[in-house]
């Protein structure tokens, strides 16, 4: 017995070796910059990538997912799913089990009624919720008991991890935003910028737009971690001065987005104090055809609308020519270096959803040409422009003010010359572009142009919300006030019925399967949508600090309780 | 005097009532929504509850209204709460930023002593620079210093602060490794290490901004002192049999600083202003970041208040510089 023991003793002695070197606040300061600053801790309240990444050190979500864009447990015991009650067969509810004895960094215990609580905070009509739609088809949320939850939907739900799942949807403190529901949430100063959270740091200064100064939480769940005693998020400036803060002077440790010219990314690689780091996500340029036509002429109200089709890009020949013109390799090495890759698709990833569909990489000038003269589209007149029936190949090009998006309106302007396609640019604004005014002819949904190019990604690694969007109801048009996502107005019966057979569809592989397929059908079969680049995230990260696994599908920051100083 | 400061005063005011709708209509007619900066998954009617909490939905004049309410009244009785724990505020709803949903007056009392500490010695920095410059250009006009005097003022005029900043990190941040290029804004001085690291990251900002400051005051100091160099009253003071130096420093320079005090106290409110190029470039903290990212997030409450402020400090020192004038020099009256 007593050998026993002391074999036990020396087994356990042996097993906390290596913690012995991992131990709570045992390595300093952690250094972050971002070049937009924080403005908010409650991604609840903005969408802005800047305050999400910020906030998710500080407060979690149920659930998130890991680098490979798996599901992980955070504060739950286990992932529901079919095999462990956690979903139940009609795909109407899922119930969440709470870890036993977490604690908020205030060291009081967290409940199912916060959970609760972060749903009816959101929820609520008047809040003006950035995450609203995570929480979208939820009829009730009730604690079953302390520590599970129970989230019934009014219709059944094949992607039930929406709510309380990942960065942009974390559980907050009851008792911290009590006061804080509806009208009354933007109020609540103190509140959104200091949350009370689970994470493994906790906020002990808060300057809006400039820093967040963090110390580790005491009451974080594994007591070895995080290794850093404090971190710090200094926000501002642009994507170079953060870049240079970590490559080359080492003033920081991480530095998110630091998006810059591929030049700039080898000099600052070059100074040997750190490293760029990238996270495919989602993310593609790409660029949009009009299937109606935008023309001046036609009267306000009917413009770019399903009234008038669109007189040649609705001839496929002719997309599909202009496809083929561009060299989608070149784009990439000008505009974005080791921060994206040349693809073909719509759903650029995860692995399981992306199409083998590549035969767009390579340019085709030649082909490009003989398929537009074999299809009609000479240049009789001897200007350049190839016609027919006396419709001139004249595009108008948009996209926003932007350097890179710039270099490749000229890039692609030249190569569709070449074809003889005439090209017309056009930068805007991107808070106009962006921004949805209705009374802005310029808003990318309105389109009033004839290609425009921009950038989209979806949420999550479920791509079926991001290919309802080019169904034919979803088309901007003066009835629904120009919103909605189907920028093209393509419309084919075909692709609606495919995309309500996917959101009935409960196997994976015949989800991946049916996915794969609407990719295709507005990529590669039809080139409604003309994807370019896929953009990855480029962060930068110092020599000196390890553990850092770069995650596009939640904040980079997750596994940030894990991360240390290399020694 | 009192009845011309007393006159100006009260045509500041509808001035400035003129001022304030201008800006609010420039603000809110200029393209762009507050919505511009969320992703593109959010869908559109989050986006349009999203607008309706922050009120953005509301018509142009009852925002105005409110705007005037709240500036006018409901911010001075908070501070005075805050001052005299009274209770004139009441439960009134304060200006709040869309961006960060924190009362505008928060923010900028947060940025302001970033501002005056950082703009602020750099002004004082470039007047120090100036005025010696200046004064000796004049005294040696067309000498080897005047030419460089000059040569150095026109650098400091055409030259861009985002590019001598920029050249600045090059050389001085990453080549040397002297100066951080981030400004540390949780920096407590508490003794003199902290000091000196406060001195170190004030180096590059203040060297930017005072090099630009020192190119305009010292052309005006020049010039001032050149006009009175040739007037009688320096040959008799000569005459009289002065040293040179009770000339030049008591007799010229007097009377030709009347003109550049006026410049300088012209120039404060940009002070306030903070400089938005090179705030943003070493990551100050100031008034001019804020402005420059409420502009970029479309947060209309914030730059319609930061407007105005700018706007109310300009008319109040272009008064003080009137009187100052008046001062200065006994033969200017405002009757």
């Amino acid at each position: 017995m007593k050998l026993k023991s002391a074999l036990l003793g020396a087994a356990c002695a042996f097993a906390m070796a290596p913690a012995a070197f991992a131990e709570r606040g045992t390595d300093g300061e952690v250094k972050l910059t971002f070049p937009q600053a924080v403005s908010i801790m409650n991604p609840y309240l903005s969408s802005g990538t800047k305050d999400i990444y910020a906030s998710s050190m500080v407060i979690e979500p149920l659930a998130g997912y890991d680098d490979a864009g798996t599901l992980i447990p955070k504060l739950v015991s286990e992932i529901p799913s079919f095999e462990n009650g956690g979903i139940s067969e009609d795909l109407t509810t899922i119930t969440w089990k709470l870890l036993p004895g977490l604690m908020w960094a205030d060291g009081s215990a967290l409940t199912a009624a916060d959970v609760v609580f972060t749903g009816q905070y959101c929820m609520d009509p008047a809040g003006g919720c950035a995450q609203l739609s995570k929480f979208d088809g939820i009829a009730s949320i009730e604690a079953v008991d302390d520590l599970s939850v129970k989230i019934t939907f009014t219709a059944p739900k094949p992607n039930p991890f929406n709510a309380f799942v990942g960065s942009t949807s974390p559980i907050l403190q009851k008792a911290q935003f009590e006061a804080c529901l509806g009208a009354a949430a933007p109020t609540c100063t103190d509140q959104n910028s200091m949350p009370i959270g689970t994470g493994p740091f906790k906020v002990t200064a808060f300057t809006v737009n400039d820093t967040v100064s963090m110390e580790a939480n005491a009451n974080y769940r594994d007591p070895a971690k995080p290794a850093f005693a404090s971190a710090v998020i200094k926000g501002g400036g642009d994507a170079e001065g953060s870049a240079r803060a970590v490559m080359e002077t080492g003033e920081f440790d991480y530095a998110w987005n630091t998006q810059i010219p591929p030049d700039s990314q080898a000099a600052m690689a070059a100074a040997g104090k750190g490293q760029f780091v990238v996270a495919f996500g989602t993310l593609v340029e790409r660029l949009e055809m009009n299937m109606t036509d935008p023309s001046a002429d036609l009267p306000e109200g009917e413009r770019s609308t399903a009234k008038h089709p669109h007189p040649f890009l609705t001839d496929i020949n002719v997309r599909t020519a202009l496809s083929m013109a561009i060299d989608r390799q070149i784009l990439t090495e000008v505009g974005y270096g080791a921060g994206g890759a040349p693809t073909c698709n719509v759903v650029p990833a995860p692995a399981m959803y992306a199409s083998d569909n590549t035969a767009c990489l390579t340019q085709d000038i030649e082909g490009a040409k003989a398929l537009l003269e074999s299809s009609g589209w000479v240049d009789s007149d001897g200007d350049g422009i190839r016609e027919k029936d006396g419709k001139k190949l004249s595009i108008l090009y948009q996209s926003t003010v932007n350097p890179i998006r710039q270099d490749f309106q000229a890039l692609i302007k030249d190569w569709w010359s070449e074809i003889g396609v005439e090209t017309e640019l056009k930068a805007i604004d991107p808070s106009v572009f962006f921004g949805g005014d209705a009374g802005s002819p310029d808003t990318f949904q309105k389109f009033y142009a004839d290609v425009e190019m921009y950038a989209n990604n979806f949420d999550g690694t479920d791509p079926e919300a991001y290919l309802t969007q080019y169904k034919c109801d979803k088309a901007p048009s003066p009835e629904n006030q120009w919103q909605g996502e189907n920028m093209n107005r393509f419309c084919d019966p075909a692709y609606d019925a495919m995309v309500s057979e996917l959101s009935g569809t409960r196997d994976a592989a015949k989800r991946a399967e049916l996915a794969k397929k609407l990719n295709d059908m507005v990529t590669k079969d039809s080139r409604i949508v003309v994807p370019l680049v896929h953009r990855g995230t480029l962060s930068a990260h110092s020599n000196a600090l390890g553990g850092v696994k770069i995650n596009a599908w939640d904040t980079e920051l997750w596994n940030v309780a894990d991360w240390f100083r290399v020694k | 005097m009192l009845t011309f400061t007393l006159r100006r005063l009260l045509l500041a005011i509808p001035t400035l009532l003129f001022i304030s709708l201008i800006i609010f209509l420039l603000v809110d007619l200029a393209p762009g929504s507050p919505m511009s900066e969320i992703p593109l998954t959010v869908p559109p009617e989050v986006r349009q509850k999203m607008i309706e909490a922050l009120g953005a939905d509301q018509p142009v004049f009852v925002r105005y209204i409110l705007w005037l309410r709240q500036f006018f009244w409901v911010e001075p009785a908070t501070l005075m709460d805050g001052w005299f724990g009274s209770h004139l505020a009441g439960d009134e709803q304060r200006i709040l930023s869309w961006q960060s949903r924190s009362p505008v007056f928060t923010v900028i009392g947060q940025r302001i002593p970033q501002t005056l500490t950082v703009i602020g010695t750099a002004y004082l920095v470039g007047i120090m620079i100036a005025m010696p410059i200046g004064i000796y250009s004049a005294y040696r006009q067309y000498s080897a210093f005047d030419q460089l005097g000059t040569l150095v003022a026109m650098i400091g005029f055409s030259v861009p602060t985002f590019f001598t900043g920029t050249l600045f990190i090059i050389i001085f941040a990453v080549w040397l490794g002297w100066f951080p290029t981030k400004y540390d804004t949780t920096l407590e001085v508490t003794d003199w290490a902290s000091f000196i690291l406060q001195l170190k990251q004030m180096a590059m900002p203040v060297m930017v901004l005072g090099l630009a400051n020192a190119a305009a005051i010292s052309r005006y100091m020049r010039s001032s002192m050149l006009e009175n160099m040739g007037q009688d009253y320096v040959r008799t003071a000569r005459a009289k049999g002065m040293t040179e130096r009770v000339v030049v420093l008591k007799h010229v320079l007097r009377n030709s600083l009347i003109p550049v005090v006026t410049v300088i106290a012209l120039g404060i409110p940009s002070i306030f202003g903070g400089a938005i190029i090179t705030e943003n470039l070493f990551g100050v903290n100031g008034i001019g970041a804020a402005l420059i990212g409420a502009i970029h997030a479309n947060d209309l409450p914030m730059v319609q208040t930061l407007a105005f402020i700018f706007a109310v400090l300009i008319v109040l020192f272009n008064l003080i510089a009137d009187v100052l004038y008046g001062l200065l020099d006994p033969r200017i009256r405002y009757e």
